[in-house]
């Protein structure tokens, strides 16, 4: 049975890929992820806004209190207050590469242009196979048009795309009047590939306390629907890689984004919940149902339902009083 | 002159001998005090950077839990061959003594590195004087002064080259603050520059000296009468050749550096006549005075001492020009009772050793506690010479109008140097000031030829705190050891300041003035007070204004405003061209925020760039144009000694007060700190009555006892001002009763823990809350108003209170109250709930510490008295005997009370059965009782003062005993801990009523944030620069193991009403309790309003398991132990990862920090199996 997938210009072993996790953090998560056999792993993302926001905050926490009392002229030790940068990160991507063989996906968040540019170079040159960028921005201030949000995006990843030379894949949101055209023109700005989609924190409330709750659920099997819709539609029509995320748990979600044409599947909540053991039961079962139906690679069931593919495609266009209309009448009968 | 090719660099003199002594030891032993902290610091800093030493190795640096431990180790070391030193002050010299007289009496090379400074006698001072190496002059330790800082540079390696050539121990000394706390720029020694000093056979000697099995010996032996003198004698020779050793080492220095030293250095007229003799900092004060008598023809010259100890007669006489007739002799201690100071009776001696016509001699004492001494006072001396019948002994710098020994001191007297610059900067700890002066002075400093020197001055609040920078520059060195007279440029960086304080003061004759202000140069002039108008029209000063705050805003860096008034003193001041100045300032942000600074310093470029646009010179009119007086500091209705001397103090003209108007033994009245209203917020919490829910909440958590609250009748709400806000009373069965929570706008300081802890939300816009801050210059009016009308309703009595409850506590009499502490302090809220619980029957013994400053630091207390005069009675002894210090307090109070009931038994028929019987067995534990023995005892002192019988008289004397007293010992974690270990651990052994209250912040909060056994694994903090590598110590479980004590840890941000139980259970044991509060603190680098947040991470992660342990329990046949806190419900690392002491290690080296944390994990999810399996254990099984 063959497995291999390209994606983004690599060759992968299999399609299933760990998505940016909790997991990815630290060296020891990164060679668990290896050893429960996924067949890329894509980092946790480096976040500008963290970096700086960490710089800002060790500046005013260390001299908070300082120079106001002849006893206690400052609080901290004169270590680690000098700003740092992605250094850490980057020092994480070097030893990844060196401790896995499998390729490793710098994931990064910029806020300034220099940041995402700048941050890029240095992911390229700490030995990342490609390059992640993860669009999350709420355009929550007054003023933000979509036109704007759209050109941002784009001007993002033409812009890193020109500054390094290792393929870039953008992890977009679902958010856009027309994500098919969103697609194209990311991919005319130089993305070699969209992961569909990246999920938001998005905030809950509690009632007692009357506190905006932040937290981050891990991704259910029905939140696959949307990326799937969108990877059956863009197969086939953009000159990019397709990566299906979100509601990744079992063999079946792994297989439905292929058929939809998916390149890969990325899987951050399965792993999570039942560990990293749990890519290679994700495997052998889409191994185990392409036996089943006698395929010989996954090339050969890569997009059969996407909506070039399948029987219905307008199934993907409608809603549901499609199938009030379909019944009303039976296709075979005049 | 300055050496072509040697390094400069602008430093404190801490550093300046921190550098030397670092480089050449093997072992730093260390512990923190005042002034000295920062050469320990700088040592454990340097040796976590891995910086190497002389003999490339990284010295081993250890902190101890005291002084006489860092002393032990310093012994311990030193007997084993390590080169080993540390560094102290004050007492901490005091508990290293009995090992002092041990190195010594061993003739071990070291030494001990000290900023000196006062002792604690009628008070605590951390200010320099020479008192503390004065009481270790006796202990067989050379003494040798710096009096500058390059001088403190030198001489630390001096006295290492001596001290191991000689074989004699080394006290190097410098003035705490003046010389520790001063910024100079100094040239620095090379490594080759102290490898020439100290040749390696001199070490190599001393190692051959050391302990070694492979060499046996016993040293340390007793010896019997026999031969114990002979031996004390046998070590003469090392100190009569010590004179001349240190002097062959001074010349050493001098052929490699060309600063010549000398063990007496004179200076001044060579046919002098009158001279002064001294050490230390005043000299150079006395040495720029000196100069400029002679050059006005006086003979006068100075002497400075430079090896006290062993005092060389022949080098003193030597110096001493042969014309001298009159000899002044300035010690800088003071000794109670001797025919004279230390120097002084050295100094008469030596002449009487000479023989021979004897110089008239006098001895005087100044500059006690960093007392200003400048050049009027060295002139005052020198004339007071010239006079027939000179004071001995004198006092200069004071006005000693009780013993009359004061000179007087003609101000007008001024030697600054007519080519230096000098400028003061008046500002806030909290606005940058001090940090961007210190940044002036590098800039300037890195001229080659500029010479430049910073000195700060300090309030002892550790909020809204004050400061003054004195900054001089010029190209010659500066040896002014005094603060600036007359200033060049004045910089007032907050505006309120121009009013409190005499700002222009200082100001010369046609300087110029920067005065950050919310009101433009069209207005400012006529917001002055009046004597500040008179003052700038006066001096022709050139008045420039600027609204820093705005520009700040505009620019990004809300709040941070010394960017801006840097700039504008670069600007207007004329020390640099512009452009120039503008650049290095630029430099410098870069410098400071990094390269990698972003946006800060895009910001801070902005900010620079902005600012002048909007810096103005503001015309002058020719006359005042305000006619109003000076406001008044405090009522005219307090106390006479509040008005007298406090508000003297408050004014900053504590100076000016002679000697009659303090008390004579340390005895202050309590409740002064009322009188203060610094109003230092900027925002205070406003209350909504028509949100609150009256659950007291807020008032329990304020730290500064701003937010109380009373029930009063409707019938008052008819002499209410307009603003006044009160609801009906949230309570069934107080009909007509009304319910008012007062915040008081002028004492809070704005740090929003109240807000924070309110339950309750407006459900139709949730951030708003039953308190919510808000402008404070808005509600002033109003709220002030609403304060005089809230202290005029009665407080709630104590018999009507639920003392059981966090919302019956609300109504009972903060006892300590507006205190200096930090905004939103974390320890204060537990200090005030014992003043509310226990506080008009509270003894306190304080551990020294934050809480001992905030507590006690002059001008004011916060300790004050309810209406009934009664109120805490508090004292500080020690730092290391807090326990036992209050354990004193409780057996005076046990023995007065024995001795008081067998004198109502003995006298049972006159003062009546109906009356004695009660007295003798009320049980005294509950409220109601104490009330009720309270009521008797006024009844018994009625009846006893109609009985004429000694016996009466007796027992009158002692009655007040029979209400049971309250003796808490408080005091941080340094304290229990560490230096106070022993004492606390023997305390509750003892089985004696003394409840000890631990303020545990987890670090030495007071001198700075080093860390102490109580420091979390992991967490960084100063002596713990690469992250604290052990656990904390679990005192509680220490403390349990004794059974009898009552122990509770409690954490008032988690659950307020365990701690309230904790603190009332504690209180009825009848043995010893121990209660540890967990304390938020600035230390722990966390925003302080989120400090009770933090609290309760610490609680739901098991960090710290809320628990108590009643031994009473245990006699009934329960299980003692009541774990409060359940199961940890949150991870450690979501209580870590909020604080900056854990996450500075991840930021410098990430994987220990890892590794520390999932120790730490381990460890926490053990001790919290330990604490349930402890509470789940059915004793009756």
């Amino acid at each position: 049975m063959d497995l291999e997938t390209p994606w983004l210009g690599l060759r992968l072993a299999h399609p299933v890929v760990a998505s940016a996790s909790p997991l990815s953090r630290t060296l020891d998560g990164i060679r668990r992820l290896e050893d429960g056999g996924v067949s890329a792993i894509v980092l946790h993302s480096l976040f500008e806004e963290e970096i700086l926001h960490d710089n800002e905050a060790t500046l005013h926490l260390s001299s908070a209190g300082s120079e106001s009392h002849p006893e206690s002229l400052g609080y901290f030790p004169a270590v680690g207050r000098e700003p740092t940068g992605p250094d850490r990160y980057l020092e994480l991507v070097r030893r990844a590469r060196e401790a896995v063989a499998v390729p490793i996906v710098a994931s990064l968040n910029g806020v300034t242009e220099t940041g995402w540019t700048d941050f890029a170079k240095l992911l390229e040159e700490a030995g990342a196979n490609a390059l992640e960028l993860n669009l999350f921005h709420l355009p929550v201030a007054a003023g933000w048009r979509g036109r704007a949000v759209e050109d941002r995006c784009e001007h993002v990843v033409r812009a890193v795309a020109k500054s390094v030379s290792i393929p870039v894949n953008v992890k977009l949101s679902p958010y856009f009047s027309a994500i098919g055209e969103m697609a194209e023109r990311l991919v005319a700005a130089g993305a070699r590939g969209l992961a569909l989609f990246n999920r938001f924190y998005q905030p809950d409330f509690d009632l007692e306390k009357l506190e905006v709750e932040r937290s981050l659920e891990l991704s259910k099997p029905w939140e696959m629907r949307l990326p799937l819709l969108w990877i059956a539609v863009l197969h086939g029509r953009i000159g990019a890689s397709l990566a299906g995320t979100s509601g990744v748990e079992s063999r079946d979600e792994v297989v439905k984004y292929l058929l939809a044409g998916a390149d890969v599947v990325m899987t951050t909540s399965a792993l999570l919940r039942n560990g990293p053991a749990h890519a290679r039961a994700l495997v052998d079962g889409l191994r185990d149902w392409l036996e089943a139906r006698g395929c010989r690679s996954v090339d050969d069931v890569r997009g059969s339902m996407s909506q070039r593919k399948v029987a219905n495609p307008e199934a993907f266009e409608r809603g549901n009083y499609l199938h009030i209309l379909q019944e009303y009448r039976s296709p075979y009968q005049l | 002159m300055t050496a072509i090719g040697r390094r400069l660099a602008t430093l404190d003199g801490n550093e300046a001998c921190a550098d030397v002594a670092y480089r050449m030891n093997e072992i730093c032993a260390i512990y923190p005090i005042t002034p000295s902290s920062t050469m320990a610091e700088l040592a454990d800093q340097w040796a976590a950077e891995g910086r190497p030493n002389l003999f490339g190795n990284v010295p081993d640096v250890i902190e101890m839990q005291s002084e006489a431990g860092a002393a032990g180790v310093l012994h311990g070391a030193l007997q084993t061959g390590a080169l080993t030193t540390t560094f102290t002050a004050s007492q901490g010299l005091l508990l290293m003594i009995p090992n002092l007289y041990k190195i010594a009496g061993e003739l071990t090379p070291a030494v001990i590195h000290v900023a000196a400074r006062a002792l604690a006698s009628h008070a605590l001072s951390i200010f320099g004087d020479h008192q503390d190496v004065m009481a270790a002059r006796s202990t067989g330790f050379a003494l040798l002064a710096s009096a500058s800082v390059q001088e403190a540079h030198d001489m630390a390696a001096v006295a290492q080259a001596s001290t191991l050539e000689s074989r004699v121990p080394f006290l190097h000394f410098f003035d705490g603050f003046r010389t520790s706390h001063e910024m100079q720029k100094i040239e620095l020694l090379s490594d080759e520059d102290l490898r020439a000093l100290v040749p390696d056979a001199h070490v190599l000697l001393h190692r051959g000296r050391a302990l070694d099995p492979d060499h046996p010996f016993v040293r340390g032996t007793a010896q019997n009468p026999d031969v114990y003198f002979q031996s004390r004698e046998a070590a003469n020779p090392f100190y009569a050749a010590l004179p001349a050793i240190v002097d062959s080492v001074l010349e050493r220095l001098a052929d490699r550096t060309g600063r010549r030293y000398r063990l007496f250095e004179y200076h001044g007229a060579p046919d002098a006549e009158r001279i002064v003799v001294g050490m230390g900092s005043g000299m150079e004060a006395a040495r720029e005075a000196v100069d400029a008598l002679v050059a006005r023809g006086e003979r006068v010259g100075v002497l400075g001492v430079r090896l006290f100890r062993p005092f060389s007669v022949s080098h003193l006489l030597e110096a001493i020009p042969p014309t001298v007739r009159a000899v002044a002799v300035l010690d800088r201690t003071k000794e109670a009772g001797a025919s004279g100071e230390p120097l002084y009776l050295e100094v008469v001696a030596a002449f009487a050793a000479r023989g021979g016509e004897l110089p008239r001699l006098a001895g005087g004492r100044y500059g006690l506690a960093s007392k200003e001494f400048t050049p009027a006072m060295v002139k005052a001396v020198l004339d007071g010479l010239a006079e027939p019948a000179m004071r001995n002994p004198f006092t200069v710098g004071i006005v000693d109008d009780v013993s009359g020994t004061s000179l007087t001191v003609d101000p007008g007297f001024v030697t600054e140097p007519a080519d230096g610059h000098r400028a003061l900067f008046f500002g806030l700890g909290s606005d940058g000031t001090v940090g961007a002066t210190k940044n002036t002075i590098k800039i300037l400093a890195d001229d080659p030829g500029i010479f430049a020197q910073g000195y700060f001055v300090y309030d002892s609040k550790k909020s809204g705190s004050q400061t003054v920078s004195h900054l001089r520059f010029g190209h010659s060195p500066i040896r002014s050891s005094y603060l600036i007279r007359e200033a060049h440029f004045v910089g007032c960086h907050q505006f309120a300041m121009i009013e409190r304080h005499d700002v222009l003061g200082s100001a010369a004759d046609g300087a110029t003035v920067l005065l950050n202000s919310p009101y433009g140069p069209d207005e400012v002039f006529d917001r002055l007070s009046r004597r500040a108008q008179e003052e700038i029209l006066a001096k022709k000063l050139r008045l420039h204004v600027i609204d820093a705050a705005r520009v700040a805003r505009e620019a990004g860096i809300a709040g941070r405003i010394n960017t801006v008034l840097q700039t504008c003193f670069f600007a207007i001041s004329g020390v640099l061209p512009r452009e120039a100045a503008l650049e290095k300032i630029k430099d410098s942000i870069r410098k400071t925020y990094g390269r990698k600074g972003g946006r800060v310093v895009e910001e801070n470029f902005a900010a620079v760039d902005t600012t002048l646009a909007n810096l103005r010179e503001v015309p002058l009119p020719p006359r005042p144009t305000r006619t109003d007086e000076r406001t008044r500091l405090v009522p005219d209705d307090a106390p006479d000694f509040v008005r007298r001397v406090t508000a003297t103090l408050l004014e900053g003209r504590g100076d000016e007060l002679p000697v009659s108007a303090l008390p004579v033994d340390g005895t202050f009245p309590s409740g002064t700190a009322r009188f203060e209203k610094r109003g230092i917020a900027a925002f205070v919490p406003a209350w909504d009555p028509d949100l609150c829910i009256q659950c007291g909440n807020c008032a329990f958590v304020c730290p500064h006892a701003v937010i109380r609250a009373k029930l009063f009748h409707e019938s008052r709400l008819g002499e209410a001002p307009a603003g006044f806000r009160s609801a009906p009373i949230e309570t069934r069965g107080f009909p007509e009763t009304r319910y008012a929570l007062q915040v008081y706008p002028d004492d809070c300081t704005g740090c929003a823990l109240c807000v924070e802890v309110c339950p309750a939300k407006s459900p139709r816009e949730t951030k708003r809350r039953a308190l919510h801050m808000t402008a404070r210059e808005e509600i002033l009016d109003s709220a002030r108003a609403s304060v005089s009308f809230f202290e005029t309703l009665s407080p709630t009595p104590r018999s009507r209170v639920d003392f059981s409850t966090v919302r019956g506590t609300q109504f009972l009499e903060p006892l300590f109250e507006f205190s200096g502490a930090c905004a939103g302090c974390g320890e204060t809220p537990y200090v005030k709930l014992v003043s509310q619980l226990f506080g008009d029957r509270l003894i306190v013994a304080n551990a020294t510490g934050c809480s001992s400053i905030y507590g006690g630091n002059l001008p004011t207390t916060p300790w004050t008295k309810d209406a009934e005069g009664r109120g805490p009675a508090w004292s500080n002894s020690l730092f290391e005997d807090a326990a036992e210090f209050g354990l004193g307090m409780r057996a005076a109070a046990e023995h007065h009370e024995r001795h008081a009931l067998a004198r109502v038994r003995a006298l049972r028929e006159r003062i009546g059965a109906d009356l004695a019987d009660p007295l003798v067995a009320s049980p005294q534990r509950s409220e109601a009782e104490i009330r009720d023995q309270r009521e008797r005892v006024a009844e018994l002192r009625r009846r006893l003062r109609e009985d004429a019988s000694p016996e009466a008289a007796q027992l009158l004397s002692i009655a007040h005993h029979l209400v049971r007293r309250s003796v808490w010992v408080m005091g941080g974690d340094g304290w229990a801990y560490d230096i106070g270990s022993g004492g606390v651990d023997h305390v509750l052994a003892s089985g004696r009523d003394v409840n000890l209250l631990v303020l545990d912040t987890e670090v030495y909060s007071n001198t700075g944030g080093q860390a102490s056994k109580a420091t979390p694994l992991g967490a960084v903090a100063k002596f713990a620069s690469g992250g604290k590598r052990v656990e904390r110590k679990d005192l509680a479980l220490h403390a349990i193991a004794y059974g009898h004590v009552y122990v509770a840890r409690v954490a008032m941000g988690a659950n307020p009403q365990q701690t309230l139980l904790a603190l009332r259970e504690a209180e009825a044991h009848p043995g010893p309790s121990l209660v540890l509060a967990y304390s938020h603190c600035i230390a722990h680098g966390i925003n302080m309003q989120y400090g009770l947040d933090q609290q309760q991470r610490a609680v739901r992660t098991g960090y710290w398991p809320l628990m108590r342990w009643n031994p009473g329990l245990f006699a009934i046949g329960e299980n003692p132990l009541s774990l409060d806190s359940g199961a940890p419900t949150l991870r450690l690392r979501e209580f870590t990862d909020r604080e900056l002491r854990f996450r500075l290690l991840a930021r410098t080296d990430p994987e220990t920090a890892e590794r520390l944390l999932a120790q730490a994990e381990k460890s926490n999810a053990l001790r919290v199996w330990l604490y349930r399996q402890m509470a789940a254990q059915h004793l009756k099984e």
